[in-house]
């Protein structure tokens, strides 16, 4: 059965445009090949890291979201560990029909940062008198 | 004075101290299904200065969610999103 999948990629912030593009296409390249539909891919670009990884201080981010056999993910993440010279680390996660709806919304815009605001605003009194 | 008025009983602690407002969990009131894990400063509240996790007493999240924000708070430490130790997050 497929699943919905999503991985956040950190690729390391000494390649240049060009190999931080064959570097993501390579991925979802791979994904094709193995049958799995990459819905969508989102790239946030340099990012400062909280804390160094390999004494680097930041790193590109790449969100990408795909449905595919379970097995594809285990053969995927072998794929990152063996390219550690552009990975710096990984995260993938199963989407359950609640994250997916979040992640549809966030796209259309109806849970990003305009409505959260709107949220936030009426949340965040209680917890920050709790937490200060 | 055989009979002590309400008024002379004298309690340790004095009864005029007011409550705070009752704790309440946010994701069910407010019908929160999915915890973001790359929503940074979301979850930011979920933690103190040194970016601890803050427990349940103090935010008032249930324990159904408590583990979805703990979750959430790991993954984010280890995407380099969130500082495992920090000094000042806030």
């Amino acid at each position: 059965m497929l699943k919905q999948y999503e991985t956040v990629i950190i690729l390391s912030p000494l390649l240049s445009e060009d190999e931080l593009k064959n570097a993501v296409n390579g991925y979802t390249k791979w994904l094709k090949k193995k049958k799995a539909e990459v819905l969508h891919q989102e790239n946030w670009g340099l990012k400062q890291l909280a804390y160094p990884i390999e004494n680097k201080q930041s790193g590109f981010y790449v969100v990408l979201e795909y449905q595919a056999e379970h097995d594809v993910v285990a053969e995927m993440e072998v794929e990152m560990v063996r390219d550690n010279e552009r990975v710096l680390r990984f995260l993938t996660v199963l989407l359950d029909k609640y994250a997916i709806k979040y992640n549809n919304d966030k796209r259309a815009g109806l849970v990003g940062k305009n409505k959260k605001n709107v949220n936030s605003k009426s949340e965040a009194a209680p917890t920050e008198g709790a937490s200060a | 004075m055989a009979v002590a008025q309400k008024k002379d009983i004298k309690f340790l602690s004095s009864n005029n101290i007011k409550r705070g407002e009752n704790k309440y969990c946010r994701f069910l009131k407010y019908g929160i299904k999915y915890i973001d894990y790359k929503d940074t400063d979301y979850l930011l509240r979920f933690v103190n200065e040194q970016g601890k996790i803050l427990p349940r007493r103090i935010t008032g999240t249930s324990l159904k969610y408590q583990r979805k924000v703990s979750q959430a708070v790991k993954r984010a430490r280890h995407l380099a999103l969130m500082p495992y130790v920090a000094d000042g997050l806030k």
